[in-house]
């Protein structure tokens, strides 16, 4: 049957399992509009009020899942808005299929009405990208890129898509296989390597798991906390990859890092063995790279093999999906190298267990004004540990990390490579159209939620459950933290001396506004909050200067960590709540 | 980066040929900071793909990351650092020389022979010289006719084949493949 290729380009979707587009429609891409409008019964839209915010909905929608985002937008500016996202969504490893409208055909180059070289612009910051010229090759493009988006590393795919091709008819025909003689993904590891990465682990004395978010890519997470506990191996989790292995798991060391915990820090700085599974050594986590795990043999899994070797030279580089992977290790414990039971490694875990026990997460109450890490204390306590969390990127983004205690994949989203401000409260909004019914969190700054704060019309049209918790200290903080440590407290261009009333600013959106000043307030806001449906937005007035802590300074080895601020305030440290 | 204390490494990379990829492979170098000294790129017999001959500087190191990270593209097929293969490397260059006197027009096609260029345009005053050979060679005729005043150039770089029944394959670590290390007697 013939049809437009706006229409087949939906059909393809439908083909592909989309049930959700995060878009914003505009001249080029008006056909395959117009078509949505028949099929919004199989397909919903998700209309956004910036094209960044579709992007980084599909972010929190893809990450939150397991499935491929997709965002339609319209030429020129449109495609441009969407830069950000897609950028982090390649530093981060989300699978996200990208449809950009673009002028027919014969006006391309012409410097036509919202025309931009939109391949060009996205090549470096996307998976893949193509240019459809022909309505015929337009199924088959978009088989290919869900393929390319969701195997292998996980990327974003772009597909420019001009307005003449969308005109244009022919008959649909959805391929059967993708033809890709050039892009082979690596499922299964080299057999000798898992073997010879297991031999290491059971006979290693003071072995770390070090455990990044390609776990989470690749649904690994049972495999993980398996093969941790048939070998009694010490956990620690990058910002990426919290949740992948359980914060209350007694194997678990916390994060490790520039934020990350004493004992994580100080076990992979002391280990023999390190087994990076699904991370990419990136320098958050390291620290000065010629000192980080010093002392310590390294078998690295990832899926892409330009992160083997590139940061850190290894002993074992095994290229390979997560999940295999782990799951040839397992079989290969269980078949070829039998032991009797997990080594017991008492010493290591009697030296682990003392650095625990000297520096959990802790910071210093201010007398009659609420700490940020309380709120997270507190929003940890009031949801069980259980909701979808979201973060921008500061301060704020670090205390999640540090004092909410992820218990399960797909839990936690965040910008983690790009640090891109503005991605929390979109992404909660994904989540939310993933997840219907459940409570989803943004945490989020004074200064990162101002930059796409107009999705709360988005979030209110779409009636999502998403409760958005400023911190706000009325500083870009995690700068002004940098300020004062590397500065001599010059404080440059960080003071967010204006800021909206949030709650007033709600009510104009028409959603819930609620504020705290006092901790005594800090309970029953949050909780009257996370009670109130559809979506609520708290400002939590905290502490202005409180700073996040460990901190491993730029350039220094992790061993070198600052764990507290120089003595000023009241004694009084509150250790991490897992409960 | 590239040029500190790095080896010429000459690359051939067998990629799709299709609208874009060899911008994608330029822009992968210059993405990240590698330089590409020379480059020749024409489609193979097989028109779906295309050959890419390019020379760039680096360490081991370097080298490796640039061979995965160019064979990561979904549109390459394989990438090959011939430095690892025997092969056989021709670049040729067009040149056109002063020739402000006869003296000087004799001296010009007196070096043509020995170095088996050949005279591909004359006039009164110029000559202009085309030279096959390895790049050497061609640096040396280059350099040889500087004095004379070089009025204009035109190279296309190194490029190379492998010698007849060379391993192929050889090159920097491949996408899946590390060494299997020697297992040690304990720990």
């Amino acid at each position: 049957m013939e049809m437009r290729g706006a229409r087949i380009l939906l059909e393809a979707l439908l083909q592909e399992g989309v049930d959700t587009i995060f878009g914003y429609p505009g001249g080029a891409i008006l056909h395959v509009y117009d078509e949505l409008a028949h099929v919004r019964d199989r397909i919903n839209h998700v209309l956004v009020r910036h094209e960044q915010g579709a992007v980084h909905a599909a972010e929190g929608y893809a990450r939150s899942s397991g499935k491929v985002g997709v965002v339609m937008v319209t030429s020129g500016p449109g495609a441009t808005n969407c830069v950000t996202g897609l950028a982090n969504a390649l530093m981060d490893s989300t699978p996200i299929v990208c449809i950009t409208g673009q002028v027919p055909t014969h006006l391309i180059g012409n410097d036509a009405f919202q025309e931009a070289d939109v391949v060009g612009i996205t090549r470096p910051c996307t998976k893949y990208n193509y240019l459809v010229k022909d309505v015929r090759d337009l199924a088959r493009v978009v088989k290919e890129a869900f393929h390319i988006a969701r195997t292998g590393r996980p990327g974003p795919v772009v597909i420019d898509l001009p307005k003449d091709v969308t005109a244009a008819k022919t008959r649909f025909v959805y391929p059967e296989v993708v033809d890709l003689p050039s892009y082979r993904p690596v499922g299964e590891g080299e057999p000798r390597l898992v073997r010879r990465a297991v031999e290491m682990m059971v006979s290693a004395e003071r072995p770390i798991l070090y455990v990044g978010g390609g776990v989470v890519n690749a649904d690994a997470g049972a495999e993980l906390i398996a093969l941790a506990e048939a070998l009694n191996l010490p956990a620690t989790p990058t910002l990426m990859g919290l949740g992948a292995f359980p914060s209350a798991h007694p194997l678990s060391l916390g994060m490790l890092g520039m934020h990350g915990t004493y004992a994580a820090n100080m076990g992979v700085s002391n280990a023999d063995l390190l087994v990076a599974v699904g991370a990419r050594f990136d320098d958050r986590v390291t620290g000065r790279l010629k000192d980080f795990a010093p002392h310590a043999r390294v078998i690295h899994v990832d899926v892409d093999a330009t992160s083997i070797n590139k940061n850190r030279v290894v002993e074992v580089g095994i290229v390979g999906d997560a999940r295999l992977v782990l799951r040839q290790m397992l079989q290969c414990l269980k078949r070829e190298v039998r032991i009797e039971g997990p080594p017991p490694r008492e010493s290591w875990w009697r030296t682990l267990d003392e650095w625990r026990r000297k520096h959990p997460y802790a910071y210093k109450r201010r007398k009659g004004v609420i700490m940020p890490q309380a709120v997270i204390q507190e929003l940890h306590r009031l949801t069980k540990g259980e909701a979808i969390v979201t973060a921008d990127v500061g301060q704020h983004q670090m205390w999640v990390a540090q004092y909410y205690g992820f218990q399960r994949p797909r839990q936690w989203l965040n910008s983690g490579g790009l640090g891109t401000m503005g991605y929390g409260f979109p992404a909660a909004i994904g989540a939310a159209k993933a997840h219907p019914g459940q409570t989803v969190v943004c945490v989020t700054g004074d200064g990162s939620f101002q930059m796409c704060i107009q999705e709360m019309a988005t979030a209110i049209q779409e009636k999502v459950n998403v409760k958005v918790v400023i911190i706000n200290n009325n500083y870009l903080g995690m700068v002004r933290q940098w300020q004062e440590l590397f500065y001599s407290r010059t404080y440059s261009e960080v003071g967010l001396e204006w800021l909206p009333d949030f709650v007033k600013l709600a009510e104009a959106y028409q959603a819930k506004g609620l504020r705290a000043t006092k901790p005594e307030e800090l309970r029953q806001v949050l909780e009257q909050g996370l009670k109130t449906p559809g979506l609520v937005i708290l400002d939590m007035i905290v502490s202005q200067e409180e700073s996040v802590y460990p901190m491993v300074p730029a350039g220094a080895s992790l061993q070198e960590m600052v764990l507290e601020p120089p003595d000023e305030g009241e004694e009084e440290p509150e250790p991490r709540d897992l409960a | 980066m590239n040029g500190n204390g790095g080896t010429r490494h000459i690359l051939s990379i067998l990629v799709e040929n299709r609208f874009g990829e060899l911008c994608r492979v330029v822009g992968l170098f210059s993405g990240r900071g590698y330089n590409i000294d020379s480059l020749c790129v024409a489609p193979t017999p097989d028109p779906a793909f295309s050959k890419i001959i390019l020379t760039t500087n680096g360490t081991d190191a370097i080298m490796e990351q640039i061979l995965k990270q160019i064979g990561k593209l979904v549109r390459v097929l394989k990438v090959t650092d011939l430095n690892e293969v025997a092969h056989v490397e021709r670049e040729m260059a067009l040149f056109t020389v002063s020739t402000p006197s006869a003296g000087g027009r004799q001296e010009v096609l007196n070096l043509v022979q020995v170095f088996r260029a050949k005279v591909i345009d004359i006039a009164p005053d110029a000559i202009t010289i085309e030279i096959t050979g390895n790049q050497e060679k061609v640096e040396a005729l280059l350099g040889l006719l500087k004095g004379l005043g070089i009025r204009d150039i035109v190279r296309t770089g190194p490029v190379a084949i492998p010698r007849i029944g060379a391993a192929t394959e050889a090159s920097l670590p491949r996408l899946a493949d590390f060494e299997v290390p020697e297992a040690e007697s304990s720990v």
